[in-house]
């Protein structure tokens, strides 16, 4: 590209982002002539370079801005109307520049239209004229310098001035285009003297050198403590205090002031207070906040949704501010400051806050936690919920924000950068976000394991804890055959070795005993099994080769203090690895024949086990809250039933088929299955395995509780209907507290899948929890019930069905006017964010996954039972 | 050209990728030319050279057996490479060269480092 229109596009850019602040601070301070003297400035210079570099198209449009603006500048009264056709013009602006930098040349086509708006208003703007044909004559030709000598291809200031005054307006009429205000032209002259322009690249590669100086310094210094005595001692500690400037030095070019993520906001918060209605002042402190330029550009975006949801959700509608006696005006505030090695970012507004009974009412129809749990927390620990992966309050889905992607998307974001978020709100009195990030990725700390005789760096930020575990240590590794676990306070982790992961030998069995790093990535928390743990240490990331870059494992590499050269583990390619049984919350298929699970998206985790006959039983694993095994001595017998004392409760204890005898001794197993605040234990002789496996289920058992058969890994194997043996422990199972409250009538469904086997599991459940439930197999049987003039209050449907799909489905439905208002809740065994939000724009009212029977019928609640 | 040392096995790389090291403060990505050109394990102990080379503003080290001499060619010299040349050293070369008595073949250094990215052993 030519370097002068390079040169004009990166400075355009820079101009334009200025003018939308400045622009709608202007309307804000209408009377403000520094401003206005500031927006005229910029449009003014891309009017006139614009002419210089022959751009015709860009020209006339800066141009009819421009002189609109000269009309505020001579009095005319600022409308907001006005304000809002110049950002117009500007967008268009933008437009052009886009394609001018893509296409190099000025794209065709014509912005008549604009031009004519922004005449009309020049001309209906009522105040006189002739004012400005007078200045017209003011000011001269101020010979002007630059401080370096030109480069080919550069035009002299004089030649820009010159072409400036010479650039024909193309509209008819000619205000005062040129006036020259000189005392008002350059108030930064001398800042802009004082800074020069450094390409990336430079500053890159002087970071690269000085990382390697200071590797080198490493070096020198291990060196130095192994002879002690040594002339060098002296000019090395200089050299290592040098360096240490140096870095510090080389760090701050990296810096960009906080101000540059926040450029954008204020035009997005008044483009949203129209839409909204709603009067929203956006006040900004601590924009020259430095920070990196990699974590700067990593926050920009969940800044903007954070802001974007304050004026959606936290601030209240003008009315309802009235009557809470607060001012008229909403405000957010930004502000951020340093904090040690941390810059400390603020959001906060003083709308509504967080509705803490929403929140619960959320948490428990969600299933995130049960009403004793909740009854424990703090209004904190409760406010913490909405980071939560689905979690929303929003009520409605609005154009703004609130389509189910809400605060835990910002926090993965913010977690990825090694930062942390907190949340204090005061109900009715305002929300304030408070986000804490590292100034820096390029050092970061990380703690030196060996696997497999290799030694390797884990990011500090991702490590929970260091646990070791040998044969009398408290922490056991248990097995559920081929998959480890460790049981760490209660909870279930994954265990995974790094040495297999990494393919490092053939050795794939997990220790006893040995160091697990606990590592948590988003919501996913596993253990790596590690042989050895040394020590942290400050390291600085370099890259991976390009050759190497597709391996996800790792995230770059760099060199110890030793001289040798060590790869960094990437969490989030070790979860992505493992993150198939993570998931599940059960162990990883080490075997090879799980290799061949590749048509993952029809087979599902059973979770095998033997009850009362040698046959083996399943149940879908995801039923399943968890396995347990209680000393028998702990069982007791009340009221002719078997209970146990767990979690502070009682639980019933069924057993899973008739033949089955609880032990006398030793270790009982059980299946935890929990509901809410209940739980119910079922008796199983022993725990099989967990397979991964398609489910070709002949239906047609008359046996209560139990499905029917399928071939399992090919063993016959019954298949367990747990909606059977839950009424047993309690009788009003589903029909608790949850319907008590709501529910006055039956409400019905259709469900809609191809599968016998989901819809016989399905409709026992949704039937349990009180619906009345009409099953059919086809999208094309479903429009044909619906057509018959069947009510239903919800539609659930399963996605990926053959001929019709769900999505088809629900295009259909609401394409019909009479169903357009039907909730449709979608069940799919895999749920990609491309698929959910596929599932948004055809008007699915919630996506859940297929054996998610919490989520299913939480999600049933949101729809039916709305508050009003 | 120098001594490798200090070499960092690289799990899950392609195998041509005998592993990463640091060369002057600088990390370098070491290829078997011996697994490159297919012609079977180096013996444990035998002498290792590596030819540092530069691509596109990356680092990569070419271990070979020994190193011979360097030499200045003319570019009209070489000559295409016949077509029953052994398969292995086809894929790579870019001419050849007769010297007196014998041939030598000129590798090309774009096809060397074009390791499939994707041929990993899953």
């Amino acid at each position: 590209m030519d370097d002068l229109l390079k040169e004009f596009l990166v400075e355009t850019n820079e101009s334009l982002d200025t003018v939308d602040v400045e622009l709608v601070r202007f309307e804000q301070e209408p009377d403000n002539a520094e401003i206005l003297g500031n927006i005229f400035r910029l449009v003014h210079t891309i009017k006139g370079t614009c002419g210089f570099l022959g751009l015709p198209r860009l020209e006339a449009l800066a141009h009819a801005a421009e002189s609109l603006m000269s009309k505020f500048r001579d009095g005319m009264p600022v409308s907001g109307d006005a304000v809002t056709l110049v950002l117009f013009a500007i967008d268009r602006i933008k437009e052009i520049l886009g394609e001018l930098e893509a296409n190099q040349r000025e794209p065709a086509g014509s912005d008549t239209d604009l031009i004519r708006q922004l005449d009309e208003m020049r001309k209906s703007g009522a105040t006189p004229a002739p004012r400005a044909a007078a200045r017209r004559t003011v000011g001269t030709l101020v010979r002007q310098t630059l401080e370096r000598p030109l480069e080919p291809g550069e035009a002299s200031l004089d030649e820009l001035e010159r072409a400036f005054r010479d650039a024909p307006g193309p509209a008819p009429s000619k205000p005062a285009v040129a006036v020259e205000d000189k005392p008002l032209e350059r108030p930064d002259d001398k800042l802009a003297s004082q800074s020069i322009r450094v390409s990336i690249d430079t500053l890159e590669h002087l970071m690269t050198m000085v990382s390697e100086l200071v590797l080198t310094r490493n070096q020198l210094l291990d060196i130095m403590r192994r002879h002690d005595d040594s002339e060098f001692k002296v000019p090395l500690q200089r050299l290592s205090n040098v360096t240490a400037e140096l870095q510090d030095g080389v760090m701050r070019t990296r810096m960009q002031p906080i101000g540059n993520a926040w450029q954008k906001l204020p035009r997005i918060v008044r483009d949203l207070s129209a839409e909204l209605g709603k009067d929203i002042e956006l006040e900004m402190h601590g924009a020259d906040t430095e920070l990196d330029r990699q974590v700067l550009e990593r926050i920009k975006d969940p800044l903007t949704h954070m802001v974007r949801n304050s004026a959606d959700h936290g601030l209240e509608s003008r009315a309802e501010r009235i009557a809470a006696g607060k001012p008229e005006k909403g405000i957010i505030r930004l502000s951020a400051y340093h904090e040690g090695g941390h810059i400390i970012i603020g959001v906060a507004d003083d709308g509504r806050g967080l509705d803490i009974g929403r929140i619960r009412h959320q948490v428990l129809a969600s299933g995130l936690a049960t009403e004793s749990e909740l009854e424990k927390m703090s209004e904190a620990q409760i406010q913490k919920f909405i980071f939560t992966p689905g979690f929303s309050t929003a009520r409605r889905v609005t154009s703004v924000s609130g389509r189910g992607v809400g605060m835990d998307v910002v926090r993965s974001h913010i977690d990825q950068i090694g930062g942390t978020i907190d949340v204090q709100s005061a109900q009715g009195k305002g929300l304030n976000f408070t986000i804490k990030i590292p100034l820096t990725l390029a050092i970061i700390s990380a703690l030196i394991v060996e696997s497999g005789g290799e030694r390797f760096a884990i990011p500090q930020l991702s490590v929970l804890e260091l646990v070791r575990v040998h044969g009398k240590s408290e922490h056991r590794i248990e097995r559920i055959k081929d998959a480890a676990v460790l049981r760490l306070r209660n909870k279930l982790l994954p265990l995974v070795r790094m040495s297999s992961l990494l393919q490092l030998d053939g050795d794939r069995a997990i220790p006893d005993r040995g160091f697990i790093v606990v590592l948590r990535v988003g919501a996913q928390t596993f253990g790596v099994v590690v042989d050895c743990v040394f020590h942290t240490e400050e390291i600085v990331v370099k890259p991976m080769a390009s050759k190497l870059r597709h391996i996800a494992m790792f995230s770059g590499n760099t060199i110890l203090g030793d001289g040798s050269v060590i790869l960094i583990v990437d969490p989030n390619g070790v979860s992505q690895a493992t993150g198939d049984w993570a998931a599940s919350g059960t162990g990883a298929h080490t075997d090879h024949e799980a290799g061949a699970r590749a048509v993952a998206e029809n087979t599902i985790s059973l979770l095998v086990f033997r009850a009362g006959t040698p046959e083996p039983k399943a149940v879908p694993l995801s039923l399943v809250t968890r396995l347990e095994e209680i000393d028998c001595t702990k069982i007791e017998l009340s009221n002719g039933r078997y209970m146990v004392q767990y979690r502070g409760q009682l639980m019933p204890l069924i057993g899973a088929s008739d033949g089955v005898r609880i032990k006398r001794d030793g270790a009982q197993p059980l299946l935890v299955f929990s509901d809410g605040s209940r739980s119910m234990g079922l008796v199983v002789d022993e725990i099989v395995d967990i397979v991964e496996d398609r489910l070709d289920i002949h239906v047609g058992s008359d046996r209560s509780g139990v499905l029917g058969s399928a071939v399992v890994r090919g063993q016959a194997t019954e298949i367990i209907d747990v909606g059977h043996f839950l009424p047993l422990a309690y009788a009003d199972w589903f029909r608790g507290q949850d319907l008590r409250a709501t529910a006055r009538r039956e409400r019905t469904l259709l469900l809609v899948d191809d599968s016998a086997f989901f819809r016989n599991m399905l409709s026992p459940v949704l039937k349990a929890a009180g619906y009345e439930v009409t099953a059919v197999e086809s999208a094309h049987e479903a429009l044909a019930t619906l057509k018959k003039g069947e009510r239903f209050d919800a539609l659930v449907t399963d996605i990926d069905m053959p001929g019709m799909d769900g999505f088809a489905l629900a295009e259909a439905v609401r394409g019909e006017q009479q169903f357009s208002e039907m909730p449709i809740i979608a069940l799919s065994s895999t749920a990609t964010p491309e698929l959910i939000e596929r599932g948004r724009q055809v008007g699915l009212h919630d996506y859940v996954a297929k054996f998610d029977r919490q989520s299913l019928i939480a999600a049933l609640k949101t729809c039916l039972f709305r508050p009003a | 050209m120098f001594v490798p040392a200090r070499l960092t096995r690289v799990p899950l790389a392609p195998p041509e990728v005998a592993g990463i090291l640091n060369l002057r403060g600088r990390v370098v990505t070491a290829l078997d030319m011996r697994s490159r050109l297919d012609l079977g394990a180096r013996a444990p102990d035998a002498p290792v050279m590596a030819i540092g080379i530069e691509y596109k503003s990356e680092s990569y080290g070419l271990l070979v057996d020994s190193v011979g001499e360097v030499m200045a060619l003319r570019n009209d010299a070489c000559e295409p490479k016949p077509a029953n040349l052994d398969a292995r050293l086809w894929r790579v070369a870019a001419g050849i060269y007769r010297l007196d008595g014998q041939l030598m073949v000129v590798l090309d250094v774009d096809r060397v480092l074009d390791i499939k990215n994707g041929a990993v052993a899953a």
